[in-house]
């Protein structure tokens, strides 16, 4: 067991891939000599070769497109998407044809491909440089999406998208990137809990928090502060966004009957939307009270200045909590 | 042969049509062309009559295809009729393990990789998104984004080029295509990395409505050069001229010199698809010019010049048209639909909880139907 980085430990988890099996690329902007601009391909290519460590042209639609045939001739690559924000000019190619080849093709062709993004916001960054388009890939079938919040779950969960024989795509809170932890390298893939499975980051019996990613942290903090008011938060580190783990959610929701679910993309649409609607359907008659959004408004990413007040933190997560325990809230006499 | 045809910055491109590289004229007279010449040496009349009756066979496929979605059999058909030169020209310069990125309209180039008769109909009568295994032909699943193929075809040459083999990656796209980010990304990445690809770029004038000028302000051949790959400009109806060009692309990008662009001039003779009216967007005496240039008929010329179309070769490829026909007829009307549940295959490799909850759901449904039909 060592202490890392979660970008140390996404770098292990590459280099160990890549040490495995030789089909493994990694490919993207700036990730040979540099490292990568968050130095999480660090040494990869001084290791690996440029052939195997592929600097590439600076164009999103090229570096998914060629990754496409790439894994259709047999390799398994790992593209990084050097920002949030620079998804989307490839977002036709992961759409139209990442998700739907497998689809397209009846199951002849697999696209074992592994779409790497540092993800989110809380690093005062410019613009394009915190978004949280996770939604957008949650809504196309034929993708998996995850989402990690330690570095031992980065570790793991990317060997495990790298194994993967359908696409994954794969969110990387930025703000955790230099947040340490104990990771176990040795341990197998193959018998760690699947990435598909969320994971009860802290058992409680009030509320249930679900949330993913860097907020998981802000639940975490919430539920200590919740401690000092005698309430019990149990939070849900969901970990994979498609699919969800419902059995693990439900289970939950049944013993609290309370849920608050919290993430930074904005609201209308989003993950959040779909969390609240399938519990409301899976657990209706177990819930107490409406289920409550915690979320970052329907803005444009704003301004670094600004972003703590899009970003929900801990205040925000335990105003909720309130409201779906009927106590004073921020919402308290407000006509709704 | 690193060549650069010889464009003309001047040429209007909807007319200049002449401003390619030929060895067939369009009366059907064989002329030589100094860089083209030495790649059809080996082919004499018998190899011409077989390049004669693919074409005459794809333009049957596609008449068949036009006819069964006028009856209704097929959802839509994209008609690639006055561009055969094209497709079997260039695709019968791949080698079987080479490997072919098709668009929608590329019906000869599966036709040419041994595509079968259920395969040029079933996709488009709605049975499945493809219907043959990419793997076998060793041809793409046909793309109906506009140039998103290209990407895949450099990125399938990078793979070749890391496996030390010596196949060569073929990207087909048309004049439209060459508007769209991802082809000139493919370009951009195909020179930077020297991988074995070639570009084939069926220019055949029409985007939908669009006139090729709305795409293009000079020669699309023109372009390539500025990426550092060579190109040249060819007469698609001229099917030899196709095939010396496409071996000469194909060979430069075996031996390890990179990729090469073709530019085909051809025609559209119908519509974009079906569902379009090319008469509410362009003049009869255009198709008119068009189908004095039939990529078919001048190969008929050749052939009769050089006393190879005789009665019994002429009876020979019609019967063989005539039975193809009829199979890809039989393929659309045979069609078995795959039953309800078949939707949720294949979403995914590996089990999904959510599509296998939806599975499960949706046939708890079906079945409710079921049981109330046997009460």
């Amino acid at each position: 067991m060592v202490q890392l980085t979660m970008a140390k430990a996404i770098n292990e988890g590459l280099r160990r891939a890549m040490a495995d099996d030789p089909k493994v690329l990694v490919m993207g902007e700036d990730i040979g000599k540099l490292g990568g601009v968050f130095r999480v391909t660090d040494r990869l290519q001084e290791e690996f070769g440029a052939k195997r460590v592929i600097d590439t042209p600076l164009a999103e639609s090229g570096i998914v497109g060629t990754a496409v045939g790439l894994a259709l001739r047999g390799f398994r690559p790992v593209v990084e998407i050097q920002f949030d924000g620079f998804v989307y000019p490839a977002f036709d190619q992961i759409v139209c044809q990442v998700a739907k080849l497998h689809y397209r093709t009846r199951g002849n062709v697999r696209m074992p491909l592994t779409i790497r993004i540092p993800w989110a916001g809380g690093v005062g960054a410019a613009e394009h440089h915190s978004e949280s388009p996770e939604a957008y890939f949650v809504h196309t079938s034929g993708l998996r999406v995850v989402a990690v919040s330690n570095p031992q779950d980065a570790y793991v969960m990317l060997r495990q998208a790298i194994a993967s024989d359908d696409p994954v795509v794969y969110f990387e809170p930025k703000r955790l990137y230099h947040t340490k932890a104990e990771v176990h390298l040795d341990v197998d893939p193959a018998d760690a809990p699947p990435m598909g499975l969320a994971r009860v980051a802290r058992e409680g019996t009030d509320v249930t928090v679900l949330t993913y990613g860097a907020q998981v942290a802000t639940a975490l903090d919430a539920a200590l502060a919740a401690e000092e008011d005698g309430i019990s938060l149990e939070v849900i580190d969901l970990r994979s966004l498609s699919p969800v783990d419902y059995r693990t959610v439900g289970a939950s929701v049944r013993k609290t009957g309370r849920v608050v679910v919290t993430h930074e993309a904005a609201r209308e649409a989003g993950v959040g939307a779909e969390l609240v609607a399938s519990v409301t359907e899976r657990c209706f008659h177990y819930l107490e009270t409406p289920p409550v959004r915690v979320t970052g408004h329907d803005i444009p990413y704003p301004p670094a200045k600004l972003e703590k007040h899009h970003v929900p933190d801990l205040d925000r997560v335990l105003d909720a909590v309130d409201r779906v325990l009927d106590r004073p809230n921020s919402l308290t006499g407000v006509e709704q | 042969m690193t060549t650069v045809h010889t464009l003309n910055p001047m040429a209007d491109l909807a007319t200049d049509v002449d401003d390619v590289a030929r060895l067939l004229t369009p009366a059907g007279e064989r002329v030589v062309d100094p860089d083209l010449q030495q790649w059809i040496e080996d082919v004499d009349t018998a190899a011409i009559q077989r390049l004669y009756r693919d074409m005459v066979l794809l333009r049957r496929i596609d008449a068949e295809g036009v006819a069964l979605q006028r009856q209704g059999q097929v959802g839509l058909w994209p008609p690639c009729q006055g561009q055969e030169a094209t497709q079997i020209g260039t695709a019968r310069a791949l080698r079987a393990d080479d490997f072919a990125f098709p668009s929608y309209r590329e019906t000869g180039v599966v036709y040419a990789r041994g595509g079968k008769p259920s395969d040029y109909v079933l996709a488009w009568r709605g049975e499945g998104h493809s219907t043959y295994n990419p793997y076998k032909l060793h041809t793409a699943t046909q793309q109906i984004i506009i140039g998103a193929q290209s990407l895949h075809a450099v990125g399938y040459a990078m793979g070749v080029q890391r496996d030390g083999g010596d196949q060569v990656a073929a990207a087909y796209f048309g004049d439209g295509a060459t508007s769209q980010g991802d082809v000139n990304e493919a370009m951009v990445f195909a020179s930077s990395f020297g991988a074995p690809v070639v570009f084939v770029c069926t220019n055949n004038q029409w985007a939908i409505s669009e006139p090729v000028s709305v795409q293009a302000r000079f020669p699309i051949a023109g372009r390539a050069p500025g990426f550092g790959i060579p190109s040249m400009r060819v007469d698609g109806n001229d099917v030899l001229a196709c095939l010396a060009a496409m071996r000469w692309a194909v060979d430069h990008a075996r031996k390890g010199r990179g990729p090469a662009f073709l530019e085909a001039v051809t025609y559209r003779m119908g519509p974009h698809t079906t569902s379009d009216d090319p008469t509410r967007y362009r003049d009869k005496e255009e198709v008119e010019i068009w189908r004095r240039r039939d990529p078919i008929d001048r190969v008929e010329a050749l052939l009769r010049a050089e006393d190879a179309f005789d009665d019994g070769f002429v009876a020979e490829v019609a019967a063989d048209a005539d039975a193809l026909a009829a199979e890809v007829r039989q393929a659309a009307m045979g069609a078995v639909t795959r039953e309800p549940l078949s939707i949720f295959d294949d979403v995914y490799a590996e089990p999904h909880s959510g599509i296998d909850e939806q599975r499960v759901a949706y046939a708890a449904y079906l079945n409710g139907f079921a049981a109330t039909q046997e009460s």
